[in-house]
C-alpha cells in the first residue's frame, strides 16, 4: 500500500497528477518544464514502456535527470534514436503521437492557449516565448495534456493571442480549420484540479478537485464559466514514493522546488 | 489552387526557385579546397549589415559563440534573425544591438531559467521588431523547402491559430483531400552558422547526437560558416562517410575553436555554464549591466581563447565536462532564486 505524503508543494502535486494521465506502451512529445518530469516520473513508477518524444530529436531516452532544455544532451541519454526535429514533428503530423504535453501562460474555455504575448502582438505589453514546438504538438498530437498555474488572469474569457489551438471556436472548428480529425486538448491540470472538455459543446469542464479544494475555489479563479458536473472526483495526493522519485529526478529542484 | 487564407507575417529570405538556383551556381563552389580560417577572418568576409541569419544547434545547445561574440565585435547592425529556438544566441545578438528583426518561433526565453530580460526588453520598447510568428515545425519546414529548391512545403500544423494569422504561410485548399492545408513558405538566410563536434579543412562535418535541423538549415543557407571542436584529416571522414551531417561543398568557411559554443552545451562533451548564463541573465537585467557584459567578456578580450581564460579557463571547462558526464552536479545561480 502506497504511503500518502501529508506535505507537498502544488508543482509536486501537479507532476504527480499529470504523471499518473499517461500510459504505459503509449507515446508522449514533452515540452519544457513540468510536463518532462511528469513522463519522467511515469517512465520510473506506472508506465517503464512509456515512448518519450522531444521535439528535438530525442526519441526514447531514458535519463537520471530532469534536461533544462527539450534539446539538450539528456534528451537523448540512453535513446533509441538521437534524431532531428524534422523526423520528430514528422512522425507526429504523421499520427504516431498519443499524447502531447504542454505548459501555458494563458487559456481560453476551449483549451486554446496563449504563449505570445499579452497586450497588442505590434505592441505587446509582455512578450512570451512563442509557440516553439506548442502550436505542433496541439496541432498534431492526438490528445493534447495542458499543465498550468490557474487565477482569473489565466483562465480568460478571450486569451490575447491564440498561439496553439484548443478547439478553437467550438465542435468541428477544429477540423473545418483543417487540423488532423480527433486531435485536440484531452485534460487540464492546474493546481486546483483537473479538467476534461465536454464531448458536445467543447468547452472545459470540472473533472476533480485536489484535496482540500473547494468547486467554489475553482469557479472563483476562472474568468470564464467551467462546467460542473454532478459527480466531481478528488485526485489522489502525492505517495511518499512518488515524492522521493521526484526529487531524484530534479535534485536540483529546477522544476519542482526544494 | 483556392486560398483561404494568408498569413500578414513578413516573409524574410525567400527567394523564387530557380532565382535562387542561380545564385547557387554562380557562387557556390564545388571544387574541395581548403577554408580554414580564423572567425575574424569569417565573419569579415561572409557576414554583412541587414543580413538574414540563422544560427545552428538549439538555442543554448552547440550554438555558435564565437561567431556570435565576433558579430557583436565587429558591429554588425540590422541584422534579421530565424527565432527557430533561438535562446541564449538570439539573446546576446539582440542584447548587443545586432539584431532589430526577428521571425519567432520560440524566442526571449531560457527554458527553466526564466525569460530573457535584454530580448523582453527589446521588444517591448520597440528596439528590436517581430516581423513574424510561426511554430518550430513551421520553422524546421521553412529550411526543408530551402533545401529541396521548392518554393513551399505543406502542412497540418497552425492552422485556426493566431500564429497562422502572424506568419508568413497560406491556407488552400488541398486538391487531393480537399481538405484546408497550410503552405510553409522556402527560407534561404543570407548566412547559417553551426558549431560542429569534428570538420575536416574542406568543411565535411560530423555532429554527434541530435541534428536538431542542422541537417536542413545548411543545405537551405546560401553561406555556411563552421566552427568545430576540432579540425580532423580527411581521412576521419572518408572512413565513416556516414557519419557527415553536412558534406564540404555546402560549406564557405571552416573555424577550428575548442570549446566554441561556451556558455552553451556541447552534447557528451561539456554542460551549460549556468554560472555564466546565470551571470548574463542578472546583468542583462538594465541597459548599464548589458554594456558592462560586453566590456567585459567580448570588447575586453582579443579572441575566443581570451574569453576562455577570463570565464574561468581549464578548471572551469573540465568542471564543464564532469557535469556533462554526470560526474558532478551542476552549479547555476539562477537556481537559488527559484
Amino acid at each position: 500500500m502506497a504511503h500518502q505524503a501529508t506535505e507537498y508543494n502544488p508543482r509536486e502535486l501537479q507532476a504527480c497528477v499529470a504523471s499518473r494521465m499517461l500510459e504505459d506502451k503509449k507515446s508522449v512529445f514533452v515540452g519544457t518544464g513540468l510536463p518532462m518530469i511528469a513522463s519522467m516520473l511515469a517512465q520510473r513508477t506506472h508506465a517503464p514502456g512509456l515512448l518519450i518524444i522531444f521535439e528535438a530529436g530525442g526519441m526514447g531516452p531514458q535519463s537520471p535527470v530532469l534536461p533544462i532544455s527539450v534539446g539538450d544532451s539528456r534528451t537523448f541519454y540512453r535513446a533509441v534514436a538521437a534524431s532531428s526535429m524534422h523526423d520528430a514533428m514528422s512522425v507526429t503530423q504523421a499520427g504516431y503521437l498519443d499524447y502531447g504535453f504542454l505548459g501555458a501562460a494563458q487559456m481560453d474555455m476551449y483549451g486554446n492557449i496563449n504563449t505570445t504575448v499579452i497586450g497588442d502582438w505590434e505592441r505587446p505589453k509582455v512578450r512570451f516565448p512563442g509557440s516553439g514546438g506548442a502550436n505542433d504538438l496541439g496541432s498534431l498530437c492526438h490528445r493534447t495534456i495542458i499543465i498550468m498555474g490557474q487565477d482569473k488572469r489565466r483562465f480568460m474569457e478571450k486569451v490575447d493571442f491564440v498561439t496553439t489551438p484548443g478547439y478553437l471556436d467550438g465542435p468541428g472548428a477544429r477540423e473545418r480549420a483543417g487540423l488532423p480529425e480527433g486531435s485536440g486538448p484531452y485534460r487540464v491540470i492546474t493546481q486546483l484540479g483537473v479538467y476534461s472538455f465536454d464531448e458536445e459543446t467543447k468547452r472545459m469542464k470540472l473533472l476533480a478537485v485536489h484535496p482540500g479544494v473547494t468547486i467554489e475555489d475553482v469557479k472563483e479563479n476562472s474568468s470564464f464559466e467551467i462546467i460542473i458536473p454532478e459527480e466531481v472526483g478528488t485526485t489522489k495526493p502525492p505517495t511518499e514514493e512518488e515524492l522521493r522519485l521526484l526529487h531524484e529526478i530534479d535534485p536540483a529542484g529546477m522544476s519542482i522546488g526544494k | 489552387m483556392e486560398i483561404l487564407l494568408e498569413g500578414e507575417g513578413e516573409l524574410l529570405g525567400w527567394h523564387d526557385p530557380d532565382e535562387n538556383r542561380k545564385w547557387v551556381l554562380e557562387n557556390k563552389s564545388r571544387h574541395l579546397h581548403d577554408k580554414r580560417m580564423g572567425v575574424k577572418e569569417a565573419v569579415g568576409k561572409f557576414v554583412r549589415d541587414g543580413d538574414y541569419v540563422a544560427c545552428g544547434g538549439f538555442g543554448h545547445i552547440r550554438t555558435p559563440m564565437a561567431l556570435i561574440y565576433e558579430i557583436i565585435r565587429q558591429g554588425r547592425r540590422n541584422l534579421a534573425m530565424a527565432g527557430k529556438t533561438a535562446v541564449h544566441d538570439i539573446d546576446i545578438l539582440i542584447g548587443a544591438g545586432c539584431v532589430t528583426r526577428v521571425e519567432v518561433a520560440y524566442a526571449f526565453g531560457h527554458e527553466l531559467r526564466g525569460l530573457s530580460p535584454a530580448g523582453r526588453r527589446a521588444v517591448e520598447t520597440g528596439q528590436c521588431k517581430v516581423v513574424a510568428e510561426i511554430s518550430n515545425a513551421g520553422y524546421q519546414w521553412r529550411f526543408l523547402a530551402g533545401m529541396m529548391g521548392v518554393p513551399f512545403i505543406p502542412s497540418r500544423n497552425m492552422m485556426g491559430t493566431d500564429t497562422l494569422k502572424k506568419s508568413c504561410c497560406k491556407v488552400v485548399k488541398d486538391p487531393w483531400s480537399g481538405k484546408p492545408i497550410c503552405l510553409i513558405p522556402a527560407a534561404y538566410p543570407d548566412v547559417a552558422m553551426l558549431h560542429v563536434h569534428r570538420c575536416d579543412m574542406y568543411g565535411n562535418a560530423q555532429i554527434d547526437g541530435i541534428l536538431v535541423e542542422d541537417f536542413e538549415l545548411a543545405r537551405a543557407a546560401r553561406r555556411v560558416l563552421i566552427t568545430t571542436e576540432e579540425i580532423v584529416d580527411n581521412e576521419v571522414i572518408r572512413n565513416e562517410p556516414y557519419r557527415t551531417a553536412i558534406p564540404f561543398f555546402l560549406v564557405d568557411a571552416v573555424c577550428e575553436v575548442p570549446y566554441g559554443t561556451h556558455p552553451a552545451e556541447m552534447p557528451y562533451l561539456y554542460f551549460y555554464d549556468e554560472e555564466h548564463i546565470g551571470e548574463w541573465l542578472e546583468l542583462s537585467k538594465t541597459p548599464e549591466g548589458t554594456k558592462q557584459y560586453f566590456d567585459k567578456y567580448v570588447f575586453g578580450v582579443e579572441d575566443f581563447q581570451e574569453y576562455l581564460e577570463l570565464v574561468g579557463g581549464v578548471r572551469k571547462l573540465n568542471y564543464l565536462k564532469r557535469v556533462e558526464r554526470f560526474q558532478e552536479p551542476m552549479r547555476a545561480p539562477w537556481l537559488e532564486k527559484k
